[in-house]
């Protein structure tokens, strides 16, 4: 472990949603509620710290991860992506119009963790996704109001329709 | 006047279309405004310290170390807190013989439930607050603990509160016609005892609350996650000496609430309190573990039941006997005694007989408070009702499809008083039973699961009938003496660009209530559903209303928005006539322009007549009225509550190897009256069915015999997951109500309400092969395997 790691404060430089960022951080401060409460990037839920429900759901170096498990102390170097960034920068404008469209998420607390999870599969699965693969992925994120069935239904019309794109342009 | 909203051709069609909410690209975009995205200047958070004991004496609480710690700004115990905040008894004037005892914002000198707060710190952040909760000493002297419901009334166990004489609570017994006389005779007799496991609701985001007292105004402002804005107020202003005037709640986006937001948190309004002394914002957002001990539980019921019937499967009486735990305090204002006496006004409540008898008898326990949770006492009812109804059809040899035919009330008798009291203006078993008969293909599901189980492939269908209440009266808590408005009312505005802005007290929690008005004042106006806005939740800008609970939005709210918005029409009207020097009644509005009525030639657009009306109304006849500001409030007033009905069905497959149920498919036919918005009213069944899933096979919370809570976190009490969940299909049948134009009901609950004893019937219609039949919920591989191996529990 670094001689940073026993320090009260410690200092990190890393970039947030392409945006550099130098900070000093309370070691215990989880990056969930550094980039609520140092950044002002509200987009991001704490809601259970303990790494179960998944709105804290966000991307650090490539990969979704719960913003609750990890210490900001860490993230030196990294580069992080919230929904903030991932909608200004437009990629996923068309998964969130089917989550708009499908009436995908009620209180939408838990939406922005949703959507990157979403959004990992449409990433990482070649063609479309089954349901089943599909509910496979988000059943790492909670949601209370939908019972998921609108959810899947976004995720897939989303895959479809970048399927055929794919399609047109090979 | 009577617009034909089933005409899809008419002017101005918002009402019956599928609108996209207003506020779920926000939402999609994470630009939600929750509680705990706010921060004020000056702003202190607070945390609490918990008793570990579910009953125990507080000898001493030893703050000086907490006071001391850095950041800290003040420690607080109950005895503090007395002096700012007087304390509260839940009770309502109509149940009769309900008592509860004083319940303060911090336990004075006593801990009655694992959870319960004991002392406050109050620092610049959080983490320093909870640094600190950690450094108060508190001596505690443990007591007996009452945790069994079923010992909670003898001798030999401790009165929770001595004042109250003994651990009842509440009990009401209602009979109709001679049960006890048909039982005797009646040819056939079915009985069972039922179980429905107490769990909670697990909003995702966690009880928020910021308070913020201005001592330079007087004034506290309240940032609350909460379905009734004015009901808090009432309940702030009373508690801590203010005029109502005096405090403004103000509820933004709020994470999931489904009943749990519905209540009066003493934690809440110690937070309130605390800001009250320190003339500062003080912001509480519950953690997980608070959530599970502290949020009101639910759903905490035994019942016995019998029923009686003729040889034809006709049902003729209903004997119900509930009992059920509420934890230490009745909770304020609404009271725990509601979901017993829901179960006993619901039991047996689809079906056509005459002969009831239902008890149920509500006690007192060192658990969690229980409160009303979503379909309250509507899932326990359901469950109870339609596993009598199968062991029925099972012992004479019917289809369940068969007996539903046979007892439920037919479509024609309308208006019917059921034998619990309950009036129905008007409601569609039949058309709903066979709607779903036609849905799910049932012959050839039938067919399916019998191929099946030669093979050896146990799946099982099972029906659930319900009723659902909605659009509650003040014969809900009015009468009793709680100042909760069954009323609410809507403000329409048109300004100078043509645009409306409709102001409701109604809130959103995310069901779409702000698609909903959107829609409603849209159409009534006359103008592009995208030129209104909706404002929600603020008690100082919005006309008085109840917010969110009972499934009243829609039926209530959305017809004052509809009268609101008739009114701003005719008034807009008005004004036009007078521009273009013709008769009002010639004139209509479509979509946002004033038109010739008939022809639909347009004439000019509401911008013109803003534009007049708010800078150049030197132009129009002296004395005109040119009111653009128009408010309309709504009450039901000839029935207690519009009733809705429905039906649902699922189709499950269970291993007997391991006991685990696989839910197949799902599907409900509801009646919630006129569909305002389609989709938003499915996607309300679809979610109320997984919560009632949840119910009927995951969600518990588990208690030792000494009050502690066991599975507090979210990965010990398990909920509805995306991958276990099944696709649902919804279909409708739209018998609305004749009480108001709009002729909306609730569909809120609806979902909730079927779906545990639908999956029930499905399972105990898989493993009756097998010799397994399951009662208590949640049914677990466990109890499901136990069953069909004939072990006890």
């Amino acid at each position: 472990m670094s001689q940073a790691a026993f320090e009260q404060l410690v200092d990190i430089s890393l970039t947030v949603n392409g945006e550099r960022v130098e900070a000093r951080v309370p070691a215990g401060r989880h990056v969930v509620d550094f980039l609520r409460l140092d950044l002002g990037l509200t987009g991001a839920h704490a809601g259970c710290e303990h790494g179960v429900c998944g709105a804290c759901t966000l991307q650090i170096d490539g990969e979704i991860v719960r913003g609750c498990l990890i210490l900001a102390a860490q993230m030196d170097g990294a580069e992080i992506w919230t929904i903030e960034g991932v909608t200004d920068s437009k990629e996923i404008t068309d998964l969130q119009d089917n989550f708009v469209e499908r009436n995908a998420l009620q209180c939408g607390f838990c939406t922005p963790g949703m959507i990157f999870a979403a959004r990992d599969i449409l990433t990482r699965h070649q063609g479309v996704p089954s349901r089943e693969d599909i509910r496979e992925h988000i059943s790492g994120n909670y949601c209370r109001c939908t019972g998921y069935e609108a959810i899947v239904d976004a995720i897939e019309t989303t895959a479809r329709a970048r399927n055929s794109e794919q399609e047109a342009a090979e | 006047m009577s617009i034909r909203f089933d005409n899809p051709d008419r002017p101005n069609s918002y009402i019956g279309r599928t609108v996209p909410r207003p506020n779920a690209r926000r939402l999609v975009e994470g630009r939600g405004r929750y509680v705990d995205d706010i921060v004020l200047p000056r702003m202190l958070h607070a945390v609490f310290l918990r008793s570990p004991y579910a009953h125990a004496r507080i000898q001493s609480i030893n703050t000086e170390a907490a006071r001391a710690a850095h950041g800290v700004r003040g420690v607080f115990t109950g005895a503090d807190l007395a002096e700012h905040c007087t304390p509260w008894v839940a009770v309502l004037a109509h149940l009769k013989g309900l008592k509860s005892a004083p319940q303060h914002p911090i336990a004075v000198d006593r801990a009655t439930w694992t959870g319960e707060a004991v002392a406050a710190v109050v620092a610049d952040t959080r983490a320093q607050a909870e640094e600190a909760a950690a450094l108060i000493e508190v001596d505690y002297e443990p007591l007996q603990p009452v945790t069994d419901m079923r010992t909670a009334l003898d001798p030999e166990t401790p009165v929770l509160h001595p004042d109250l004489g003994d651990n009842l609570t509440f009990q009401r017994e209602h009979v109709s016609g001679d049960p006890a006389e048909v039982m005797r005779t009646a040819p056939v007799i079915v009985e069972s005892r039922f179980k429905t496991g107490r769990h909670t609701g697990v909003c995702v985001e966690p009880r928020s609350i910021l308070a913020d007292y201005n001592r330079s105004e007087k004034q506290l402002t309240v940032y609350h996650s909460t379905q009734a804005p004015h009901m808090m107020q009432v309940v702030f202003a009373e508690h801590l000496g203010l005029p109502e005037g005096a405090v403004r709640v103000i509820c933004g986006d709020v994470g999931g609430s489904f009943g749990i937001k519905v209540h009066v948190y003493p934690d809440e309004v110690a937070t309130a309190t605390i800001s009250k002394i320190l003339g500062r914002p003080v912001k509480f957002i519950a953690d997980r573990l608070e959530s599970f001990a502290t949020d009101i539980h639910a759903r905490d019921h035994e019942i016995d039941a019998r029923m009686a019937l003729d040889e034809d499967g006709r049902i003729l009486a209903l004997d119900i006997e509930d009992l059920t735990g509420i934890g230490p305090y009745s909770v304020y204002p609404r009271t725990s005694a509601i979901e017993g006496n829901q179960v006993v006004n619901l039991c047996g409540g689809p079906y056509d007989f005459a002969n009831y008898r239902a008890r149920t008898t509500v006690v007192l326990q060192n658990k969690s408070p229980t409160c009303q949770y979503r379909a309250v006492g509507h899932p326990i009812a359901a469950a109870v009702t339609e596993g009598m109804v199968d062991l029925a059809a099972e012992k004479l040899g019917l289809d369940p499809i068969e007996i539903r035919r046979r007892n439920l009330i037919a479509d024609d008798a309308y208006p019917y008083t059921s034998p619990a009291n309950m009036r129905f203006e008007g409601l569609s078993h039949h058309k709903s039973l066979n709607k779903l008969v036609e849905m799910m293909d049932y012959p050839a599901l039938r067919a399916e699961q019998a191929a099946l189980r030669e093979n050896g492939v146990y799946r099982g269908i099972g029906i659930a009938s319900f009723i659902e209440l909605t659009n509650p009266s003040p014969f809900m808590y009015g009468i009793g003496g709680a100042r909760i408005s069954a009323q609410d009312g809507c403000t329409v505005r048109m300004d100078p660009d043509g645009s409306v802005v409709a102001m409701s007290g109604v809130t959103e929690q995310g069901q779409g209530t702000e698609a909903m008005l959107a829609q409603v004042t849209a159409e009534a106006v006359g103008v592009p559903v995208q030129r209104v806005r909706v404002i929600t939740g603020d008690t100082q800008t919005t006309p008085y209303g109840g917010g969110t609970w009972a499934s009243r939005g829609a039926g209530i709210g959305g017809e004052a928005a509809l009268q609101a918005g008739r009114a701003l029409r005719e008034n807009i009207l008005a004004v036009a006539g007078a521009m273009l020097q013709c008769a009002p009644e010639t004139l209509d509005i479509v979509e946002g322009n004033i038109v010739d009525l008939g022809t639909d030639t347009e004439r000019m657009p509401l911008s013109e007549l803003g534009r007049v009306v708010y800078f150049r109304g030197d132009t129009l006849p002296k004395g005109l009225p040119r009111e653009l500001v128009v408010t309309r409030h709504y009450i039901t007033s000839d029935y207690p509550f519009a009733f809705t009905n429905g039906i649902q069905a699922s189709y499950v497959e269970v291993d007997p190897e391991t006991g685990f149920v696989k839910l197949l498919k799902h599907w409900c036919v509801e009646d919630c009256g006129r569909v305002i918005n389609p989709q938003l009213v499915d996607e309300q069944i679809r979610g109320g069915i997984v919560q009632g899933i949840g119910g009927a096979l995951y969600e518990e919370s588990l208690y030792d015999t000494e009050g502690q809570l066991l599975n507090a976190n979210m990965a010990d009490y398990l909920v509805p997951m995306a991958s276990e969940m099944p696709d649902m299909i919804i279909g409708h049948v739209e018998t609305p109500t004749r009480e108001s134009e709009l002729g909306a009901k609730g569909a809120g609950e609806a979902g909730t309400a079927g779906a545990p004893a639908a999956v029930m019937n499905a399972i105990n219609d898989a493993i009756r092969p097998l010799g397994g039949r399951v009662t208590s919920m949640p049914m677990t591989p466990e109890r499901i395997l136990r069953s069909i191996h004939h072990l006890p529990e």
